[in-house]
């Protein structure tokens, strides 16, 4: 599973660093969304899906 | 034979005063029949009330959909809000760019790992609290021995505001948020706390401090990016935002849960932070405290749920009515703390959902794990029926709440 995010989408609303933390994580400066690894680790394929589906900004999109 | 058109029903409904957890009847009857419809505010507005929970994601993502309160059409929720508008404008009522740029001023004060570095703070402020509510009378007034304290401290703490100023601002915000509050009564109040927070703001340019004003006051005002009056127009939504929400929510949610004791014991004697979690989400669907809709207003013309709404004309997303839509949520009027709730929309949705969800989520986390671990014999001293529901606020909860342990 492969993961994007758009960082101009993002609001810093961290919803995708409840759903999925070892995935998605905030830039210090700004709250904005960062990738902590490029492909989805086993055991939090849920997490990002549950990610794309809650992020108010719709600045994730999976791909399977 | 003349045909009678269907009168356009009055918004905000009246809930049903047996059910005071549950949105107004009429609004799932609406969602039902006709989840796109017309609705007539108390200026004799007639805009559009989205009710499904689909609708109400699409019109709150959607980019020609502003939240722009200075714009024709747009529904005011009070004669109180509409005249306020133009004394104090934050991000809340702000398009993008503008919004984003004031948003993004603030991201990096709440983000997710901030507020968990915050939970060893909000956790030793609820025991204190806790210890204090031991060694006290009872029955006791939950509202002014916890849930307000709690995000009142937190938010002071973390904005720069001094806590011993609390009546005062508590006062003013009760004011803004009273559906019946006059339009002079709304202004004063606003006035007052843009005149506090702007003295506050001098302060801090007098002499630096290290907190969210503070900050701003260096960055933003020194440097010319913000003026005094912004700043002050954005502590005076942080502050009021983030007391009188989480206060509600550990109220409302505390009176929810007695009223159930297996979910509360299923919270209390889960022993995972898990469980609270997801807790918390449900509760937040299932009470959605923000209460008369998100209030929008078309930027051109746009189909919503197979409605053509015109450029101009208002939109209210009724994020109440969306959070028991049974096409979001199986069996959506019980309150299943271990349902997967997550995608709720109790704090909106969009680019102005709630900026001070993660730490809304751990104040009410700990307050909910600790008071009903360290209270396990905790009561209602009134019965629910005699519980002074918000009815009459902007933001729902219950007034007071009697308990005893």
């Amino acid at each position: 599973m492969k993961v994007e995010i758009d960082q101009d989408k993002c609001i810093g609303a961290g919803q995708c660093v409840v759903a999925a933390g070892a995935v998605f994580t905030q830039r210090e400066d700004d709250g904005i969304v960062e990738l902590l690894v490029a492909d989805v680790p086993a055991g939090s394929e849920d997490g990002v899906r549950d990610a794309e589906m809650v992020c108010p900004a719709g600045a994730i999109v999976v791909h399977d | 034979m003349t045909r009678v058109l269907p009168e356009v029903p009055a918004y905000p409904m009246a809930r049903d005063g047996r059910c005071p957890f549950d949105p107004p009847p009429p609004l799932g009857g609406l969602r039902e029949d006709a989840p796109v419809s017309r609705v007539r505010l108390w200026d004799g507005s007639t805009p559009w009330l989205v009710t499904r929970y689909a609708d109400v994601r699409a019109v709150l993502a959607d980019p020609r959909v502003s939240s722009d309160s200075d714009l024709p059409g747009f529904p005011h929720t009070t004669p109180g809000v509409a005249a306020r508008r133009g004394r104090v404008k934050s991000f809340i009522t702000m398009d993008d760019p503008d919004h984003a740029r004031h948003r993004r001023l603030l991201t990096s004060d709440f983000t997710v790992r901030r507020m968990e570095a915050l939970r060893p703070r909000v956790q030793g402020i609820v025991d204190g609290l806790i210890d204090d509510m031991l060694a006290g009378p009872r029955p006791v007034d939950l509202v002014q021995a916890f849930s307000l304290p709690l995000p009142s401290l937190v938010i002071c703490e973390l904005l720069g505001v001094p806590y011993a100023d609390r009546d005062f601002f508590h006062r003013a915000s009760r004011t803004i948020i009273a559906r019946d509050a006059t339009p002079e009564d709304a202004v004063g109040a606003t006035d007052d706390l843009l005149a506090y927070l702007g003295d506050l703001v001098d302060r801090k340019d007098a002499e630096p401090t290290d907190d969210l004003l503070g900050r701003l006051t260096a960055e933003q005002l020194r440097t010319g990016a913000m003026s005094r009056a912004e700043i002050a127009s954005m502590g005076l939504l942080l502050l009021v935002a983030g007391h009188e929400t989480t206060a509600n929510m550990i109220t409302l949610g505390t009176a929810a849960l007695l009223r159930e004791p297996g979910q509360l014991a299923l919270l209390r004697d889960g022993g995972d932070p898990a469980v609270v979690a997801n807790a918390v989400e449900e509760l937040l669907r299932y009470l959605t405290i923000v209460h008369l809709g998100r209030r929008r207003v078309a930027l051109a013309d746009l189909e919503v749920g197979g409605v053509l709404i015109r450029a101009g004309e208002g939109i209210i997303a009724a994020t109440d009515a969306a959070n028991r839509d049974p096409g979001a949520f199986a069996d959506p009027d019980a309150l299943d703390i271990t349902r997967k709730a997550r995608h709720h929309v109790a704090f909106g949705y969009g680019v102005h959902q709630c900026l001070g969800q993660p730490l809304a989520r751990v104040e009410m986390q700990v307050a909910f794990e600790t008071l009903y671990r360290r209270l396990p014999g905790l009561a209602l001293a009134e019965p629910v029926e005699r519980l002074p529901f918000k009815h009459d606020m902007i933001i729902y909860g219950v007034h007071e709440l009697p308990v005893t342990w």
